[in-house]
């Protein structure tokens, strides 16, 4: 384990930037080796900010403008096989065109930092928010997290190496935050010294690369015999994700005295309802339940950061006492019965004797705005449902029926 | 060239035997030219194919040097990555080995057709690799598909003879041709039988100061219906009929004939080298004569244009 120390107030740069500028930043102080990226909207201001630190002589990393992101992915394989520091940035169809690439990254354990602006899919072709792209990329084997703040992007993308370079963890890392509504929206941003940066993540200790002095085959064929092997060794190196995840947040809060969780939770202790989602609407149902709240409601926020590996058995601790828990969310699962987001939370609480009933509320497709009233209309249908004892698998909200 | 051929061919092989590819497969031996010609440390990054499915099925590898596959259409992307995180870790002091070489390998179905886009961006961005395509002139690994470099007239299962059609009827991507066209330092066709061309071209592909292409014809007497102990002589028959010249071609202007195509007098009927597979059965019959005077003008045209190209007479 590294000594990190809190760095003083002093040394800490305060600046305005843009959830991509942040991004940028962070990866330029943890002085990345290989950066290979293909411009998307909302995504390209990360690459932009980054290659401008290149002509100016900022960082000593190889960025690679490969021609499609097919082959950022791929690059990024390769180039984290022989044991450097690497990160990509993308959304919505660049993310779909990476796809095949996302399962051989995570299933060769190569670290990968890989930064979503998430951003819907076509079609329509479509450059605003929504999950759809990330949520379609949960099963590829990345760590998700979701950030609701320029800051919290910057700190979760210095964290995600850490976490994803570490040897009980070795697993790619999708750092993920709101196309436009963040990617492009300037708040306050707190930088650490780069020195503190990169003594908090030390220089990346490959388990195994491609070595001439000791030559190893990466990527060969499994079939019946040992590919199930390879996914139940996987699997286990996600279940180990929260344990390095608690050490590593320990260690940055000691650094920065900041905090995040795989979760937050906001007022949640005596709520009836919990409003249930992540990003962006996170800081809204924030609002929302504060203006509740002088209304005499019981309600509460739970914001998600981790979506995968989920969180569900301390998640079931936190929702289990409230009479309802309200999911938000960004995607729409085609001919599913719920939800991304909704199915997690439900399947977290089935094992209780008696759950809490859970709302589903598609909002903000395409980037439709997603304004407190929302958030009320779905906590007022929450409340009808809990008086009739029951609720539909999931409706859509804020759109023309 | 400061290494002497005769001290490349005592080099220990990169690849073990027992690799489980085909017997007959030319694809190995090719692998092994290629072996003999590397002149260090040197990693391979390579697609999804006969090659790569034979040679590394876990928990064994036939690979005696460092060997990375990831998918089909990215052997030249996976590559660039390697290439820039040494350089990377090189000039931040990181990297031990002073100089490793850094090649992609695909056959023609990774390279030709679902490949070629990565393969043409790597080259664009000019990292120091060297691309070899091992051309066995279809996806033989999902069972002899046609892919762009498989020849006008061939049968595949996705290119019958039948009573309507000859096999194939387009012709054969020029994909050397397009690859030099990116002027790159270096590109070169070869083939196994002239094995001394092979060795100093790849070698040359490795020295040159950025990308490098080799084009290796590769004979597949699996999927051609060929007799198994006739491939290295099939790919001779290949450059003899002229339907796999060896050329160079430098900084995408300067064509060079090699050796083994300048020294014939004139090519060989392509027939000859039809008779030798079952893939190209059907094209001796009646109905089938024209289309195959029309292969053989095409080639004896492509033939007349390389060499003026070459500056031959
Ligand atoms: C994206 C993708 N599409 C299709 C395949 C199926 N596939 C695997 S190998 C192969 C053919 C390989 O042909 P070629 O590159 O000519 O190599 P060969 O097997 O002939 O040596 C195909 C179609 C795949 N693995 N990935
Ligand atoms: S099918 Fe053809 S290319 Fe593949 S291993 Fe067999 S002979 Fe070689
Ligand atoms: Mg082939």
């Amino acid at each position: 384990m590294t000594v990190v120390e809190r760095v003083p107030t002093d040394k800490v740069v305060v600046e305005g930037m843009t959830g991509d500028a942040a991004i940028a930043h962070a990866l330029k102080q943890c002085d990345i080796d290989v950066l290979a990226a293909y411009p998307i909207t909302p995504q390209t201001i990360i690459v932009e900010d980054f290659q401008k630190f290149v002509a100016n002589g900022e960082v000593k990393t190889r960025v690679i403008p490969v021609e499609s992101e097919h082959s950022a992915m791929s690059a990024c394989v390769g180039a984290s096989a022989v044991g450097a520091r690497v990160a990509t940035a993308t959304a919505s169809a660049g993310l779909a065109l990476m796809w095949e690439i996302l399962y051989c990254a995570a299933s060769m354990r190569m670290p990968i930092v890989l930064a979503v602006a998430n951003r819907a899919l076509s079609a329509p072709i479509n450059i605003h928010n929504d999950w759809s792209d990330s949520y379609g990329a949960r099963d590829s084997g990345f760590i998700q997290i979701y950030c609701q703040s320029c800051q919290e992007a910057y700190d979760t993308v210095i964290m995600a190496f850490k976490i994803a370079e570490d040897h009980d963890v070795l697993l790619p890392v999708m750092v993920c935050i709101d196309g436009f509504i963040l990617s492009h929206n300037v708040e306050r941003v707190e930088m650490l010294p780069t020195e503190a940066v990169q003594q908090f993540l030390g220089v990346r200790k490959p388990a195994i690369a491609l070595d001439p002095d000791n030559p190893v085959t990466m990527g060969p064929l499994a079939l019946t015999d040992y590919y199930f092997e390879f996914k139940e060794q996987q699997d286990r190196a996600m279940a180990r994700v929260p344990e390095v995840f608690e050490r590593v947040e320990s260690e940055f809060e000691k650094m920065t005295g900041r905090r995040y969780g795989r979760f937050e939770t906001y007022r949640v202790e005596d709520a009836d309802i919990i409003i249930f989602t992540h990003s962006t609407p996170g800081g809204t149902a924030k609002a929302v339940v504060d203006a509740l709240r002088e209304r005499g409601e019981k309600v509460g926020v739970v914001r998600l950061r981790m979506f995968r590996p989920f969180p569900a058995e301390a998640l079931r601790e936190v929702l289990r006492n409230a009479k309802a828990v309200a999911v938000f969310e960004k995607c729409r699962s085609f001919g599913a019965p719920s939800n991304p987001l909704a199915l997690e939370v439900r399947t977290a609480l089935y094992d209780l004797d008696e759950r809490p009933l859970v709302t589903d509320f598609v909002i903000g497709l395409g980037g439709r705005d997603v304004p407190p009233s929302t958030i009320v209309e779905g906590v007022e249908k929450t409340k009808e449902y809990l008086k009739a004892g029951r609720a539909p698998l999931y409706e859509t909200l804020g759109v023309r029926k | 060239m400061a290494v002497r051929l005769k001290d490349m061919l005592k080099r220990e092989p990169i690849l073990s035997s027992g690799h489980r590819m085909c017997a007959g497969c030319a694809a190995p031996t090719v692998v092994k030219l290629m072996g003999m010609a590397l002149r260090g440390p040197t990693i391979v990054c390579e697609a999804t194919g006969c090659l790569e499915v034979a040679t590394t099925i876990y928990p064994f590898t036939a690979w005696k040097i460092p060997w990375i596959h990831v998918a089909f259409e990215n052997a030249a992307a996976v590559a660039s990555g390697v290439v820039e995180a040494i350089n990377a870790m090189r000039d931040k002091g990181r990297y031990k080995d002073e100089q490793v070489d850094v090649i992609a390998i695909g056959g023609d179905g990774g390279t030709f057709d679902i490949g070629f886009g990565a393969l043409s961006g790597a080259l664009e961005r000019g990292h120091k690799f060297v691309y070899m395509v091992y051309d066995n002139g279809a996806y033989q690994n999902t069972g002899i598909q046609r892919s762009g470099g498989t020849f006008p007239g061939q049968e595949t299962t996705t290119s019958w003879a039948g009573k309507v059609e000859p096999g194939k009827r387009q012709r054969k991507k020029p994909l050397a041709e397009i690859v030099a066209a990116h002027k790159i330092p270096y590109v070169a066709t070869v083939d196994p039988y002239h094995y001394r061309d092979f060795i100093t071209k790849f070698r040359k592909a490795l020295e040159a100061d950025g990308p490098a292409f080799i084009h290796a014809f590769s004979p597949c007497p699996r999927g051609w219906r060929s007799d198994t102990s006739k491939s290295i002589e099939l790919a001779k028959l290949a450059v003899e009929t002229g339907l796999h010249p060896l050329y160079e071609v430098i900084d995408g202007k300067e064509w060079i004939m090699s050796g083994p195509s300048k020294r014939l007098k004139e090519l060989r009927p392509v027939d000859e080298y039809f008779k030798t597979q079952g893939q190209f059965k059907h094209l001796f019959k009646p109905e089938w004569a024209e289309f195959r005077a029309w292969i053989q003008e095409e080639v004896l045209k492509d033939w007349e244009e390389l060499k003026r190209k070459c500056g031959v007479s």
